[in-house]
């Protein structure tokens, strides 16, 4: 590129991409849940991680969970463009070119599975692979714009973080891991399927079938129950495995009753009802659904960290 | 049209750079750290297996 031509496309007013702009593109916020459960994963596992390997490995399976976000951004930037909610991205906002996108999810899924292989064991840098691969071509490219049961497929692209930081730790898969996985899968529908009650998305227009439009949302409210059973039997479950304890199990049970009861009241309700009131058993179940996932994922944590000093678990 | 030392384009993309700079270095810091932890880890059952024996 020449001196003059550089001149030129900053007297054409061209936007400069700055390195937060190729930050938003990791979607920092699904970033968080991805470093919080496999951290999770991590310590209650039964074997002890070096704290530097404990951390570079958690900072492996973020950046792998951002590439995945990035790659997930660069295949649906057509449809980012059309809903308002993702108007403001980095490609659709013209901040970031496609090809940006496309090279910076790459590379850094590459770096991410590698390190992650060397730093921890193959294992981990596998699933963390699959993880990524499942999100951006399972769903992201191939489920999310065919069935309205994408959100259960995403929700397990999800859901592999604490399997994978349990995988750090012991170099394999268990049945905790499995349930681990299970609670974040389970927990997934009911969660967005709540929100998608009360926010007018405008998925329809951008072809993306949302359950929620394709079969309505009394059908919607149903699937919210019976996922709802689902969780509850999976977070129960858990709490019986190597990793539960009383503590968790307490949590869990009234966690559960309470998640039950309030996709009960949205299943039992109908859609005057909810516009009375403006969704106020969905917007509560909704929040509720934030707590949830972070209590039974801490009362893990919490079970851990009392084993040292002879207490926790059962 | 001569290429000055000093290009706006280094104002421009000053933070890119300087985030970029500092990523890296924390990548090198990182790996640096994980060798010295790798290394002076004790890892049971990794000796030879005639060793192992002793």
């Amino acid at each position: 590129m020449s001196d003059a031509s550089i001149n030129n496309t900053t007297q054409t007013g061209q936007y400069e991409a700055g390195f937060g702009d190729y930050y938003a593109l990791l979607k920092p916020r699904v970033m968080s849940l991805v470093v919080f459960t496999a951290l999770v994963g991590l310590l209650v596992a039964p074997v002890s991680v070096h704290p530097v390997v404990a951390l570079a490995s958690i900072l492996f399976i973020a950046l792998g969970g951002g590439a995945s976000g990035a790659l997930n951004m660069w295949w649906d930037a057509d449809i980012d463009r059309k809903m308002k909610r993702t108007q403001s991205r980095p490609i659709p906002s013209g901040k970031v070119t496609e090809g940006e996108a496309l090279g910076l999810g790459v590379a850094l899924s590459g770096i991410a599975v590698v390190m992650l292989a060397l730093a921890a064991n193959m294992m981990a840098g596998a699933l963390l692979a699959f993880t990524i691969f499942f999100y951006v071509v399972i769903y992201t490219m191939w489920l999310k714009r065919w069935t309205p049961q994408n959100i259960v497929i995403g929700g397990a692209a999800g859901a592999f973080p604490p399997m994978i930081g349990w995988a750090v730790a012991t170099g394999g898969v268990s049945i905790e891991s499995i349930l681990m996985f299970a609670l974040t899968l389970a927990w997934t529908p009911p969660h967005f399927w709540a929100l998608a009650l009360f926010t007018k998305g405008d998925y329809a227009n951008a072809g993306v079938p949302m359950l929620t439009v394709t079969h309505g949302r009394k059908a919607t409210r149903a699937h919210i129950l019976g996922y709802t059973f689902a969780l509850a039997a999976v977070a129960l479950a858990l709490g019986l495995t190597s990793i539960g304890g009383p503590i968790y199990m307490v949590i869990a049970v009234v966690l559960n009753v309470m998640f039950i009861k309030g996709a009960y009241d949205v299943w039992h309700r109908t859609d005057d009802d909810s516009d009375a009131d403006q969704h106020k058993a969905e917007r509560g179940l909704f929040k509720l659904s934030l707590a949830y996932l972070f209590l039974h994922y801490g009362a893990l944590l919490v079970e851990a960290s009392l084993k040292p000093f002879g207490m926790g678990g059962w | 049209m001569a290429i000055r030392a000093e290009h706006e384009i280094h104002q421009r993309r000053l933070g890119r750079n300087v985030g970029l700079g500092l990523v890296l270095i924390g990548f090198v810091a990182l790996v640096y750290f994980l060798t010295i932890a790798k290394v002076t880890s004790p890892k049971p059952n990794t000796l030879p297996a005639s060793e192992q024996t002793q």
